[in-house]
């Protein structure tokens, strides 16, 4: 069974990722996927905001790292899986494609402004996805 | 890095698409840069078109979307006003044999040196100050002006929620100005400002006298445009790297962006450079090769040959409404945030270099001073030296150069011991001074009878230690 996570640093993904692999302790031979992916919608302001290119791999790093950490801990397997692009789009296509059983994904992401012009990465998600979807609050 | 084969013809369908999208995206703000600097739309279009064709040839990064910018707008408005269309034209030519040269030397290595600091105090200053040149379209120009502007910008934001495969800005321009047209406001158009090119541009030589009294005229020009130019250039180069995962060549990406604005002068095209925005676009697109560059470009050339006499209907306070989106993307809203959380020194740099670009209204003065400051504060905080005592045994932290060489030698002021000890195991020697000056602690000690010994030094510290003494 592969359960995947939609991560992207935020406090409410990282809440979505705590009950994921909750889940994932509890199942039978599961895989946890962890999907982060790197919004080219914020590829200007990510290079701008980090003092060089190595440190921006590193903040990128710091967001997956403390995931994988905790499903270690649990004994969860699971892996990453790095996407580029628009992050809905990149999403519901990875999680069809690839024949995912669950998502697991928060309510909101970074930035709210964002959301209120854009449309929720979420709400988005849910409509476009094959599988069963838990939206974390 | 792929062969060149590869960056022209690997990904031909979506470049070419992705190609078409661009070329829609750059004509808005090749409009608004003519009418910024105070020349005919020609001016900006001609250097669009050529700039884009060039570098698709000699960048250096495969996907850049190089054009006339806002950036370099910004820094020939003066010249403009004061001296005229024929020497902005003389110092873009300059501006590329500077380029040129500075690629051969090697300027990108130099970008390591600007720091994220300063490229967010020119990112928001450049934004600040389109905002501000959109003005003077907006502000007491009749109700009719705040409607068609807003309606633009609620467009603009609206409509990617829906629909994203034709620029955003490009809807609400046809929209707003079919409805300009149909309902019959009046409305001050592109056409009553300027004129639109009907034909390709030409080669000719600015007729400007060819003595040392214009170069100095030109050169302080030529030599912001260059720095700016190569500034915005390079990181969005960086941007693409990043977004693509792949490598790009910066030095040939300078020495492109020079032979690109020295044609571009002989055709009677403004200095441009790399646009961040559209080149992303680019790259959303699916644009990845050197072929969606060459697209971008011909395609925005035969859309203002073919629909030339549409363009110039388009009213002012709908252009200003898409600017006004511009500006408010090329700022870095992040900035405030960065602002509470940043080191205090690198937050002074950067609202340092924002107030003095919009203080000199000159893009390039602003970046060398925030460099230079950002410099001298990163000097500051690695010249922290710290001596810990224990007993006889004097620790010294942090390393030893010009810089630091007075706090290690204040340390030893008084000294009690009959024998000390000078630990260097957490310290590195990197110059003269800071041979020099443990010679000079080493000497005052034993002039007052205390026993000297020196230890912990490191091979390279060791190795100058005894070159120099």
């Amino acid at each position: 069974m592969k359960i995947a996570v939609a991560i992207d640093g935020s406090e409410n993904a990282m809440r979505a990722a705590k009950h994921a692999i909750m889940l994932a302790e509890y199942l039978p031979r599961v895989m946890l996927e962890i999907i982060y992916v790197q919004d080219f919608g914020k590829a200007k302001d990510e290079r701008l905001l980090a003092q060089s290119p190595e440190s921006l791999a590193l903040k990128r790093e710091q967001k997956i790292h403390p995931i994988l950490a905790m499903a270690k801990e649990s004994a969860v397997d699971a892996k990453v899986i790095m996407l580029k692009g628009n992050p809905s789009q990149e999403i519901i296509n990875y999680v069809n494609e690839k024949k995912i059983d669950k998502l697991v994904i928060g309510s909101r992401g970074l930035s709210s402004l964002q959301e209120m012009v854009m449309g929720s990465v979420s709400q988005k998600v849910l409509k476009h996805v094959e599988c069963p979807v838990t939206i974390v609050k | 890095m792929q062969n060149l084969q590869q960056q022209w013809f690997g990904n031909v369908r979506a470049d070419l698409l992705a190609g078409i999208v661009v070329g829609l995206a750059l004509i808005p703000e090749a409009l608004a840069f003519a009418f910024i600097v105070g020349v005919d739309p020609r001016v900006a279009l001609y250097a669009s078109f050529t700039i884009a064709v060039i570098t698709a040839f000699v960048g250096g990064r495969p996907g850049l979307i190089s054009a006339a910018t806002g950036a370099m707008a910004l820094v020939l408005v003066s010249l403009m006003a004061d001296h005229g269309l024929e020497y902005v034209l003389a110092a873009t030519i300059l501006t590329g044999i500077i380029q040129l040269i500075l690629g051969f030397l090697g300027v990108a290595n130099l970008m390591r040196f600007i720091p994220n600091s300063v490229m967010l105090g020119f990112v928001n200053a450049l934004g600040i100050m389109i905002f501000m040149t959109q003005l003077p379209y907006l502000v007491g120009a009749g109700t009719m002006t705040y409607v068609f502007a807003i309606g633009t910008l609620i467009l603009v934001y609206a409509v990617p929620r829906f629909f994203t495969a034709i620029p955003a800005p490009l809807i609400a321009i046809v929209v707003m100005t079919a409805i300009a047209l149909f309902s019959g406001v009046k409305l001050q158009a592109i056409g009553d400002l300027g004129t639109m090119p009907s034909s390709l541009p030409t080669f000719f030589f600015p007729d400007i006298p060819l003595n040392f009294e214009t170069f100095k005229i030109i050169l302080p020009y030529s030599l912001a445009l260059s720095i700016v130019g190569l500034l915005e250039s390079l990181l969005t180069s960086q941007v693409l790297d990043d977004m693509t995962d792949t490598p790009s060549n910066k030095n040939r990406e300078a020495r492109g962006q020079g032979i690109a604005n020295f044609i571009t002068g002989f055709f009677g095209g403004m200095a441009g450079c790399a646009l961040i925005g559209q080149s992303v676009i680019n790259i959303k697109s699916g644009g990845r090769g050197r072929l969606s560059t060459l697209t971008a470009g011909a395609f925005l050339m035969f859309l203002i040959i073919v629909l030339g006499d549409l363009v110039v209907k388009i009213p002012m306070p709908v252009l200003a409404g898409v600017m006004v989106m511009v500006a408010a993307t090329t700022f870095n809203w992040g900035s405030f945030k960065f602002l509470r959380s940043a080191p205090r020194t690198e937050s002074i740099v950067m609202l340092i270099t924002v107030g003095i670009i919009l203080y000199t209204h000159n893009l390039a003065i602003g970046v060398v001073i925030g460099v230079i400051l950002s410099a001298l504060f990163f000097v500051a905080k690695i010249s922290r030296v710290t001596v810990m005592k224990n007993e006889n045994v004097y620790a010294i932290q942090g390393p030893l150069f010009f810089a630091s060489t007075t706090k290690f030698i204040q340390a030893f002021d008084d000294v009690n011991e009959k024998q000390v000890i000078i630990d260097f195991e957490n310290s590195q020697l990197w110059d003269e001074s800071a041979v020099g000056a443990i010679f000079k602690v080493v000497n005052k000690l034993e002039s007052k009878g205390i026993y000297v010994t020196i230890q912990g030094l490191n091979s390279s510290s060791e190795l100058l230690y005894e070159k120099l003494l």
